[in-house]
């Protein structure tokens, strides 16, 4: 990894080495993001093929942005999605260093640019591919018109740019014949009359998201009748119901993806033309919708090439399952995520069927037990994610079977599974599955009370890790995370809030070892000024949340606000509003971050059982 | 001035019906007061002509008006009441005309003394309807009541004139015909007021008349073709072939004069002397072709401190659509609707919505409104009387008379005013738009439908 051991002498070794070769071996170097900081620092020419080589740029300051510029002058993608205070100015560095380079640019989470700054990218970048300008709810019709020269845009997101009307999207139309993705998911400006355009004008359109557009089958028809659609969001759109979908006459024969999640007014009646509309449909999510009943699955069968079906939080009955489960196709994906009425009986007829199912989401299926798991781990042992928070009833040896048998999983939510007094999840689960399951990279133990340091130690062992939620495990301390710190390099999400024995001693060998680390939770934890200002020294944390820490002074929490240069967002408790001089508000706040107040009082003692008695007493 | 005048009493004769028995008394006089006008007319060119006829009409009746006007103000009850009188006289008045006919039909062989006695009966019970008609619509507006009294003088004057003159098969036309023919003269001084009327004001009256005409008043029609469309939902002997026809092409079995006119400017297309002369078919679009041609455009739209207008008519019709065709495309074209721009764009290949230059237009709309509502408060204050005569009077004043010098007048123009008394049906259209606003009582407005019409 250290590349600075290479002696200086032999980099003439290198030097007999082509730029091409070296080119090769830098593409590599991409496990780890400090590999090639490390490459670039063994010698001057090092350094200058690295700045070469590199095509893609994630800044995390945007103050520095002419300096890399200046350096990386090859860069084709920039993703400034860090950078939240993008303004006009940067804009104009972009445009006046990439040129022509520039084919991919990331503006999301910025609202500080107008359509001046777009017209003068659009302008000196010709060959931009993409931009992504989410969240930039200020920008009007007359920077959608701005976009409308880039003539090679292919990909375009305008998620949550609610100030876009049918009247800038018309111009995006006429002017990116190219276009292939577009997002216009919370566009509340745009109806049936923009989205109709762009599937006049843009042919190519491969990808479209129109979620929470008011449009009608009016522009459905329309949208339908685009050849190469092959990608089409249309969640929480009211206004299209059974009639609209009856009354579409012409198929999508391209049509390979489709969301029809909380469109409450379509039922299965509806959904049975898609027989007819979408026959190579091979993902489907009918999430927040009907009732998953018989009828609704029989109408789905013929959809031959289905391989993904999600059904969050839908009203599901026993022969509704056992429906699916006689489909004549293999289910690759399956979510059942807060659905009522999954039971063991209806689960096990799914998975014993369906035996390619790579990810299976039952979170909060209450019903289900440790049979349920069994015919779960036994069919399904390609299994990649599993996802059952709160699935209640299932014992502490059915999670040991999951260690046993599924071998491939990389993704494991357990949260929350324990059976009233006795055990849930035990620490030999966890060893158990640590073991069974190298490829581990994101697990949630949050609220398996039974859970202490060994499982941790078990868990370092898994080198992919780079999601741990073990919130409310109050048996936890430093050494366990000292441990998760050290093995899981990749680290970047670690939420420990709740777990009173984890103080100082764990956030140092935390600060020193995990530096891809961008969000913590430290709530109710006991670490103090100590342990928060050493996390100062990652630079890439973007992300802390920090309430009711008792150890906590308003000087140790300036500091090491001061000292986190790239924080994005801070969760603090409402009483630091008036300690923290407004000086220093006025100054993070140029730097971009922003801060959420909570004014929750303390929670001494945590005491889950009950608001779960609450919640069985609702079902 | 006397062979013109025998001049146009015969074209009247002529044009207007079959018969040859038709010069009965009062037909006559009425003929003869008309054709005092029109000399008048044509040798004071515009405003002096207006002073003419509204002199003739008015002077009588200008005390009544004026004190009646104040007194009442508008219910609507009492407005119901007046439509449905209304409706009522004007069956009577169809099932007079009817029986006309039926007496013409039967009376073919008859002694012309007798059928001019039975018609001037008829013509004396007709008379009255068509009084009693005027007066009643007059008096739904209480704000323009006084511009009636000219209008029912002249209905009392020349009524028999209409009815003896244009009796044809068609009744209806008949009917709406004699009527038009029976208020040309205020017709014209409707115009004229138009032209001095102030902008506020007229602009109040034209929105108000919007409202009205298709609840409350009979429907009327600009055209006599969307007419006979219209009358085809009476009844199976509207739908006939012969019902359905041109009236033109029945009057014009007879020979009718043709009268075109010639704009007195030299080198205008318009003018005579030019080669590929294309003439005017009425004095107005004399009249509306030189100020929008040939004199400077003084009247600027006040909401979009743009476009410029020599004829206050067309500012009206621009004014009516200013800022509301906000939906604009990159090639120039305006919309009233956001889905007529879209499916232009749709259509055409290069074509992008134009951004309105500030993009808080939205604010601009909802204050105009409220502008207009206020003048209409204002402007139905002062009493129509008193405004029409102020109208009057400035336009005998500042008319275009400076334009025409009363020489160049003579030698470009003469043989176009002479015939100023027009052929019975040669622009029913412009006429029909006058029977409309005649009954909601609009001077200025139908001026200035009068003028659109005509446009060349």
């Amino acid at each position: 990894m250290k590349k600075q051991l290479v002696p200086e002498s032999s980099s003439s070794r290198f030097d007999l080495l082509s730029e091409e070769i070296v080119f090769i071996i830098l593409d590599f170097l991409n496990e780890n993001p400090l590999d090639k900081k490390s490459f670039s620092r063994v010698s001057r020419s090092f350094y200058a093929i690295e700045s070469r080589h590199r095509k893609f740029l994630k800044p995390l300051r945007s103050e520095h942005l002419t300096k890399i510029l200046n350096r990386y002058r090859f860069v084709s993608t920039l993703d400034l999605s860090m950078c939240p205070r993008i303004t006009d100015a940067s804009l104009g560095v972009i445009s006046g260093r990439c040129k022509e380079m520039l084919r991919s640019i990331n503006l999301s989470r910025s609202k500080f640019f107008s359509h001046v700054g777009l017209t003068n990218l659009v302008m000196n970048c010709g060959n931009l591919v993409e931009i992504d300008l989410s969240n930039a709810t200020e920008l009007k019709d007359s920077a959608a018109a701005a976009i409308a020269g880039a003539k090679n845009l292919e990909r375009l997101c305008l998620a949550r740019c609610k100030s876009i009307t049918d009247i800038g999207i018309g111009c995006i139309a006429v002017g990116c014949r190219k276009l292939r993705l577009l997002s216009l998911k919370w566009c509340l400006g745009v109806a049936d009359l923009g989205v109709g355009l762009i599937a006049v004008k843009c042919k190519e359109i491969r990808s479209l998201d129109l979620s929470y557009l008011p449009i009608t089958s009016k522009s459905l028809s329309q949208i339908l009748q685009l050849q190469q659609l092959e990608d089409l969001v249309l969640e929480g759109c009211f206004g299209i119901d059974d009639d609209s979908l009856a009354a579409l006459k012409l198929g999508c024969k391209s049509l390979q993806t489709l969301d029809m999640s909380s469109c409450q007014n379509v039922s299965h009646v509806g959904l049975s033309s898609l027989n007819s509309l979408a026959e190579c449909l091979q993902q489907l999510n009918l999430s927040y919708g009907s009732r998953v009943d018989r009828a609704l699955a029989d109408s789905l069968q013929n959809l031959s090439m289905l391989h993904s079906v999600k059904l969050d939080g839908c009203q599901v009955t026993c022969s509704g399952l056992k429906a699916i489960g006689n489909w004549c196709v293999s289910l690759k994906e399956l979510s059942l995520s807060k659905c009522m009425g999954v039971t063991d009986e209806g689960l096990s007829s799914v998975v014993t069927k369906h035996k390619d199912m790579k990810q299976l989401d039952i979170t909060c299926c209450r019903k289900i037990t440790h049979l349920s798991l069994a015919n779960i781990t036994n069919s399904c042992t390609s299994l990649v994610s599993l996802k059952m928070e709160s699935c209640t009833s299932v014992s502490a040896e059915a999670f040991v079977l999951i260690g046993q048998r599924c071998q491939f999983l990389e993704e494991l939510d357990v949260t929350d599974n324990e059976i009233d007094d006795d055990a849930g999840i035990t620490d030999s689960s966890i060893l158990a599955i640590a073991c069974g399951c190298p490829g581990l990279e994101m697990i949630n133990i949050a609220y398996c009370e039974f859970i202490s340091d060994r499982s941790l130690k078990s868990l370092s062992k898994c080198s992919k890790l780079n999601t741990l939620e073990s919130r409310g495990c109050p048996l936890i301390t430093s050494s366990g995370l000292a441990a998760i710190a050290v093995g899981c390099k990749q680290l970047f999400k670690l939420d420990i809030k709740k777990c009173r024995n984890v103080d100082d001693a764990g956030m140092i060998p935390l600060a020193h070892f995990s530096q891809n680390l961008k969000q913590i939770n430290l709530s109710y934890s006991s670490v103090t000024d100590v342990g928060l200002l050493s996390l100062a020294s990652i630079s890439c944390l973007q992300s802390i949340t920090i309430l009711h820490l008792e150890g906590l002074t308003p000087s140790g929490l300036v500091a090491a606000l001061l000292a986190c240069g790239g924080l994005i967002k801070v969760k603090l408790h409402a009483s630091f509003k008036s300690l923290l001089p407004p000086l220093l508000f006025e100054h993070l706040d140029a730097r971009g971050c922003t801060f959420q107040w909570r004014a929750k009082t303390f929670q001494a003692e945590l005491d889950p059982k009950c608001w779960k008695l609450q919640l069985a007493d609702a079902e | 001035m006397d062979p013109e005048e025998r001049l146009c009493a015969d074209t009247w004769t002529k044009s207007s019906s079959s018969s040859e028995s038709l010069k009965t008394p009062p037909n006559n006089t009425s003929f003869n007061d008309f054709n005092t006008q029109q000399t008048f007319s044509f040798n004071n060119p515009f405003g002096a002509q207006i002073s003419v006829t509204s002199n003739a009409n008015n002077q009588k009746q200008m005390s009544d008006p004026q004190e009646s006007n104040n007194t009442q103000d508008w219910d609507p009850r009492a407005m119901l009441n007046d439509l449905s009188f209304l409706e009522k006289k004007i069956h009577q008045l169809q099932d007079l005309v009817h029986v006309i006919v039926r007496r013409r039909a039967q009376s073919a062989g008859q002694a012309d003394e007798i059928l001019v006695q039975q018609q001037q009966l008829m013509t004396a019970d007709l008379t009255s309807i068509i009084v009693q008609l005027i007066s009643t619509a007059g008096s739904l507006l209480p704000s323009v009541k006084q511009t009636i009294c000219p209008e029912s003088s002249i209905s009392q004057q020349f009524g028999v004139t209409n009815q003896t003159a244009g009796v044809s098969d068609n009744v209806v036309f008949q009917h709406n015909n004699s009527v038009n023919k029976l208020e040309d003269p205020s017709d014209m001084t409707g115009f004229f007021g138009a032209e001095q009327n102030c902008p506020i004001e007229d602009h109040e009256m034209k929105s108000d008349d919007d409202a009205d005409e298709g609840e409350n008043l009979p429907p009327g029609f600009k055209r006599d073709a969307n007419l006979r469309m219209h009358m085809r939902g009476h009844g199976d002997e509207y739908k006939t072939p012969a019902a359905l026809a041109k009236p033109h092409k029945e009057s014009s079995s007879e020979p009718i004069l043709i009268k075109r006119y010639s704009c007195p400017y030299i080198g205008c297309k318009r003018n005579k002397d030019h080669k590929k002369f294309q003439p005017l078919k009425t004095i107005l679009c004399v009249k509306n072709h030189y100020k929008r041609t040939h004199c400077d455009k003084t009247y600027t739209c006040s909401r979009c401190n743009t476009k410029k207008f020599s004829v206050i008519a067309d500012l009206k019709t621009h004014e009516k659509h200013c800022g509301r065709d906000k939906w604009l495309c990159s090639c120039g074209t305006t919309f009233s609707r956001k889905d007529k721009l879209f499916g232009h764009i749709a259509l055409f290949q290069g074509h992008t919505p134009a951004i309105p230059v500030e993009e808080s237009k939205g604010s601009a709309g909802p204050s105009n409104k409220v502008e207009q509502l206020e003048f209409k408060y204002k402007s139905d204050a002062p009493s129509g009387c008193s405004c029409r005569n102020v109208m009057d009077l400035e336009g005998s004043g500042e008319d275009p008379i400076s334009y025409f010098s009363p020489l160049n007048f003579e030698t470009s123009c003469i043989d176009g005013f002479q015939e100023f008394p027009r052929p019975p049906f040669e622009d029913s259209e412009s006429s029909f738009s006058f029977l409309l606003s005649g009954s909601c009582d609009y001077p200025p407005k139908n001026g200035r439908y009068t003028g659109s019409n005509d446009m060349e």
